[in-house]
């Protein structure tokens, strides 16, 4: 839809597909859903341990689950908490869907969605997300890493990039006003968050949207901090913002590092060398 | 699939349920947000489904600052109890794949649930109609054979206009084509009605031909649609439109502010 400037805007549901009442499958047909929707499905590879306990009953015991959603998140967390030799590698997920490259970015696809437990503290669970996650695959992930995870006194704190055309406000947004933090928490969460609420009519989508719901469903303390960014890709400066949350993460863990924002520098470097095109 | 927000599930027994289908210009859920933001109703559960792409927000229906941050689902009941009248509302899309289970999943709740009857808001393609259909009010009803029964002198009364039936082959004369039953651009309405015939639901469609843009005009109209069954509001003497409460979710509609640089 184009505004009365000519911008134009996406606006979601608006576009209805039909359903093809009359439509019969045939039995290829069928099978051949059957297949894409088998190789669409979200699967949890745990490590030989922690597969073993899950496989005898016993949930992950977890008190604090630390999400990180998008590449500016991720690189966050890795910065200040995960660069520390603390931390194991317990599991990840592998999802497969359109945008899943096909052999070439096997070992980034590998990586792209991994569990991390705190060897000190094994109750702190992180998981860093940076591939995408389709819209029919987010309820599933959801579903299945939280049916790994015990609920009792569970937090959950999700660090989400975002676009700033995303957010609407009735002041225009110079550029110098993003990046911003904005918080949405579900009704069990009884802490303050570090920054102001998500107001009306912006809402969240995607991998945090899924995991609010199903907090707020199941009475799981949650909170998401998206971050809307100006700008595509790593960037310092939109890590920068995530900040105020480390003093949440310093209550639950010890951390080492003293906060600098150098430490973001070689996350972005390594884009820096794709995009020179124009110097 | 429903699952309830407060510590004693909510009973629907003998409830109104009126519920949207997410259609062509987003009609049906917009109605919803006005009964639900006018009657001030209270959120009892949600359905919580892989059918329904995940979205998350603060209190669509807030009035003050205090009930502001309240987190909401992408589909959700709301009941006023006084009015034996539940609300479901249905704020994502549906995922494309998952119609079928969708529809499945709402006719078991309707029917576990015991509510007397279920109205559909839904919504179809302006630019689809027939010439028939091009004349008159934009507003059609569908009821199952079941509704039919209990509801049939306050339809007459009402003097609505059915759905038509529109031929399979448009100017060519086939005896043997039966015409059928078209909703474009409706979603799962048609699918939802069909299987509330065969279960036998007592079930009504209410809809507007419309087109996308802005379309709170044709909220209000198919609002004021069912309010004339239902009477969910009674001051007949005021504008129609203004007895309606708009929601605070429906700012900003078509976008941000303007950049003060361009002028």
């Amino acid at each position: 839809m184009a505004t009365f400037f000519g911008e134009v805007l996406s606006v979601c549901s608006r576009a209805v597909e039909e359903e093809d009442e009359d439509f019969v499958e045939n039995e290829e047909d069928e099978e051949i859903r059957r297949e894409l929707e088998k190789k669409r499905e979200v699967n949890l590879l745990w490590n030989p341990e922690t597969s073993q306990s899950l496989a005898s009953g016993n949930k992950l015991q977890c008190s604090d689950f630390f999400l990180a959603v998008g590449h500016n998140a991720a690189s966050f967390l890795s910065a200040y908490v995960l660069s520390s030799s603390n931390w194991d590698a317990v599991g990840r997920a592998s999802v497969w869907n359109e945008r899943s490259r096909a052999v070439a970015g096997q070992s980034s696809e590998e990586s792209a969605c991994v569990f991390y437990r705190h060897k000190d503290i094994p109750s702190v669970l992180i998981c860093r997300v940076t591939c995408y996650i389709a819209e029919d695959q987010l309820f599933q992930w959801t579903e299945k890493v939280f049916d790994c995870v015990q609920h009792r006194g569970l937090n959950v704190t999700v660090l989400s990039d975002s676009s700033v055309a995303d957010y609407k406000t009735e002041n225009y947004l110079s550029s110098s006003s993003a990046p911003f933090l904005r918080s949405l928490h579900t009704a069990a969460f009884s802490d303050q968050p570090v920054c102001q609420s998500l107001e009306q009519p912006n809402i969240v989508t995607g991998l945090p949207a899924a995991v609010l719901n199903h907090c707020q469903v199941h009475c799981i303390a949650a909170v998401v901090y998206q971050c809307y960014s100006d700008v595509i890709g790593p960037d310092s400066v939109t890590m920068e913002t995530y900040m105020p949350v480390l003093t949440k993460l310093g209550k639950v863990m010890q951390l080492d590092q003293p906060p600098t924002t150098d430490v973001f520098r070689k996350f972005v470097r390594t884009t820096d060398i794709q995009s020179n095109l124009y110097i | 699939m429903f699952v309830s927000s407060q510590d004693s599930p909510p009973v629907f027994k003998d409830f109104t349920l009126v519920m949207p289908a997410v259609s062509v210009g987003n009609v049906g859920q917009l109605a919803v947000d006005l009964i639900v933001s006018t009657l001030n109703m209270r959120r009892v559960g949600y359905m919580h489904t892989d059918c329904l792409i995940p979205m998350a927000g603060n209190n669509p229906y807030s009035s003050c600052k205090e009930d502001a941050e309240e987190l909401h689902t992408p589909a959700e009941v709301y009941t006023a109890a006084e009015m034996k009248l539940a609300v479901l509302q249905i704020r994502a899309p549906i995922i494309q794949t998952r119609t079928k289970r969708f529809r499945q999943q709402l006719v078991s709740w309707i029917k576990a649930s015991g509510f007397s009857r279920t109205m559909v808001l839904s919504s179809s393609h302006a630019y689809q109609r027939d010439d028939l259909q091009l004349q008159g009010s934009p507003l059609r009803f569908l009821v199952t054979p079941s509704l039919l029964g209990v509801s049939a002198d306050a339809l007459k009364e009402l003097g609505w206009r059915e759905m038509e039936r529109t031929p399979a082959f448009p100017g060519l004369t086939d005896a043997e084509a039966e015409p059928r039953l078209c909703i474009p651009g409706g979603g799962i309405t048609k699918g939802l009605y069909s299987d509330s015939c065969a279960e036998d639901l007592r079930l009504a469609v209410l809809l507007l031909f419309c087109s996308e843009g802005d379309n709170i005009p044709d909220a209000f109209a198919l609002v004021n649609h069912l309010n004339d069954w239902l009477h969910l509001l009674d001051n007949q003497d005021q504008e129609p439109n203004s007895r309606w409460k708009i929601p605070t979710s429906w700012s900003l509609l078509f976008g941000s502010g303007i950049p003060p640089a361009l002028f």
